[in-house]
């Protein structure tokens, strides 16, 4: 083996921290900046103009061939069941969106309906180990069910519990959530089904900067009728699909304590460490080794050498 | 939908024949309109306009700025300001039967009208203006009350003859 100078030794480590530093400051730059791509699609929500028709629900149930349901689509007693842990109803392996009621102090219930948010930058991609979601460039965040070896990270990850789990199948148990009907229609420039069905145009569809807009103008132009914030415009990172709401949103229970980070930016900071300590650490504790054992390495190398010429004396 | 056309011709004809029209209420107006353009999970809608003009008053609240009388939403009355009466005065005639559609989401994407960008689509139109009045004024709620389901509408909700027979999804948690 080559002999390790001390010059050689301390320029080879050097560089080898550059390259760290620079790889890893170059990713913490990408964090939390990415809005989107530009041709991202979305939808707006608008919370007053819902009735609680569920509508959407069937429109999301025969596009997308789910079971029958337990109760006829008209049935509005779903909006008094009460679920485990004294909470409404969620998505589930059938169901992949759900319109709840709230019930508030003063007014009318409000209505709101629930389904993958499709986040710029989603937490159950990053959290997917076997790199089965993807985020398509028309903003739908979808998942190839057959490299999905149901760890349910991605359940955990998701900051507004989406993600649902096939616990009903024995054999192929997988993930299943809202897809944003991308194979079938969003592809195509259309807008998911329920968008479509929705009678009281609660959902507006188009790209993501121009539904922006108009959320901002239905604020500016109807003062006393919305709370002035759009709802996944700057949570997580920015979701494609945007809610407008008339009563504070965590009256109907949207979480208003999430960051403006993605979910990623929370681990990034470490995780871009690990490829520098595990190029760095061996080189470097390898020099400190060899450096600090030099001289013993003679010592041995004389001891051993002085130990043969007196056995063959 | 011949009807519709139909009634809807009667209203252009009125629209352009009489031009003072500002006096609404003393035009020879259609008493039913037969609102079929959407039949599909619901049948087509009996409006009895007649009874209507005499609830509301003013007919702004429905035609806008189309029948004469400047729009009095602030916003509206900013380029709607004039008592000229449009040739088209039906619902469906400005707001899309197909709003989804790929060529009518670009065009409405490159409209450049300040608020024309944000125009519901003829059920949204019909629904938000119908229905929110109704809420308002105490008029019927009910989804048949003003529509029968029809066949494809009861398969669509799994509803009636199609109804769950039970040991559906049995997961929900």
């Amino acid at each position: 083996m080559e002999k390790i100078t001390r010059r050689k030794f301390l320029s080879v480590s050097l560089a080898g921290a550059a390259v760290g530093a620079l790889s890893a400051s170059g990713q913490a730059l990408g964090a939390g900046n990415f809005m989107g791509y530009p041709e991202g699609m979305g939808v707006l929500v608008d919370l007053t103009r819902c009735i609680g028709c569920r509508t959407c629900e069937a429109a999301c149930n025969r596009e997308q061939h789910l079971p029958e349901p337990a109760l006829p689509f008209d049935d509005m007693s779903v909006f008094d069941e009460i679920h485990h842990g004294g909470q409404k109803r969620r998505t589930d392996e059938n169901a992949f969106t759900v319109v709840n009621r709230y019930d508030q102090a003063q007014g009318k219930p409000v209505y709101r309906k629930i389904q993958c948010n499709h986040c710029n930058e989603p937490a159950c991609l990053t959290s997917c180990f076997v790199n089965a979601y993807t985020k398509t460039r028309e903003g739908a965040v979808i998942y190839n069910s057959k490299v999905c070896v149901g760890c349910r990270n991605c359940m955990v990850a998701c900051p507004f519990r989406i993600p649902a789990y096939a616990y009903s199948s024995a054999l192929n148990p997988v993930i299943r959530k809202c897809i944003f009907c991308y194979d079938t229609r969003l592809k195509y420039g259309k807008p998911p089904a329920c968008v479509e069905a929705c009678p009281q145009g609660v959902m507006t569809f188009g790209h993501k900067q121009n539904i922006l807009k108009i959320g901002r103008e239905r604020i500016r132009t109807n003062p006393g009728r919305y709370i002035d914030h759009i709802y996944g415009e700057t949570e997580v990172g920015g979701t494609a699909w945007m809610y407008l709401s008339g009563v504070p949103f965590e009256d109907v229970n949207f979480d208003v304590s999430l960051q403006k980070e993605p979910i990623l930016a929370n681990a990034q900071a470490f995780l871009s460490q690990v490829p520098m300590v595990l190029a760095i650490w061996p080189a470097l504790f390898l020099g400190f080794h060899r450096l600090s054992t030099k001289g013993n390495e003679d010592v041995d190398e004389n001891i051993k050498s002085s130990n043969r010429e007196e056995s063959q004396s | 939908m011949k009807s519709f056309k139909g009634i809807t011709l009667i209203l252009v004809v009125l629209a352009v024949s009489l031009p003072f029209s500002g006096m609404a209420r003393n035009l020879d107006l259609p008493d039913t309109v037969i609102l079929d353009k959407l039949v599909n999970l619901y049948q087509g809608a009996e409006f009895d306009h007649e009874m209507h003009t005499e609830i509301a008053e003013d007919c702004t609240l429905c035609h806008h700025h189309s029948v004469g009388i400047p729009a009095t939403d602030e916003k509206c009355a900013r380029c709607h300001n004039t008592e000229s009466v449009l040739e088209r005065v039906a619902c469906g005639d400005c707001h899309a039967v197909e709003p989804f559609s790929a060529q009518y989401l670009s065009e409405k994407e490159a409209e450049t009208g300040l608020y024309h960008v944000d125009k519901p689509g003829l059920k949204a139109a019909y629904h938000l203006n119908c229905l929110n009045c109704h809420v308002e004024m105490g008029g019927p709620e009910g989804c048949e009350d003003c529509h029968e389901r029809t066949e494809l509408g009861d398969a669509f909700y799994r509803s009636g003859s199609y109804a769950p027979k039970g040991g559906g999804r049995g997961s929900a948690h």
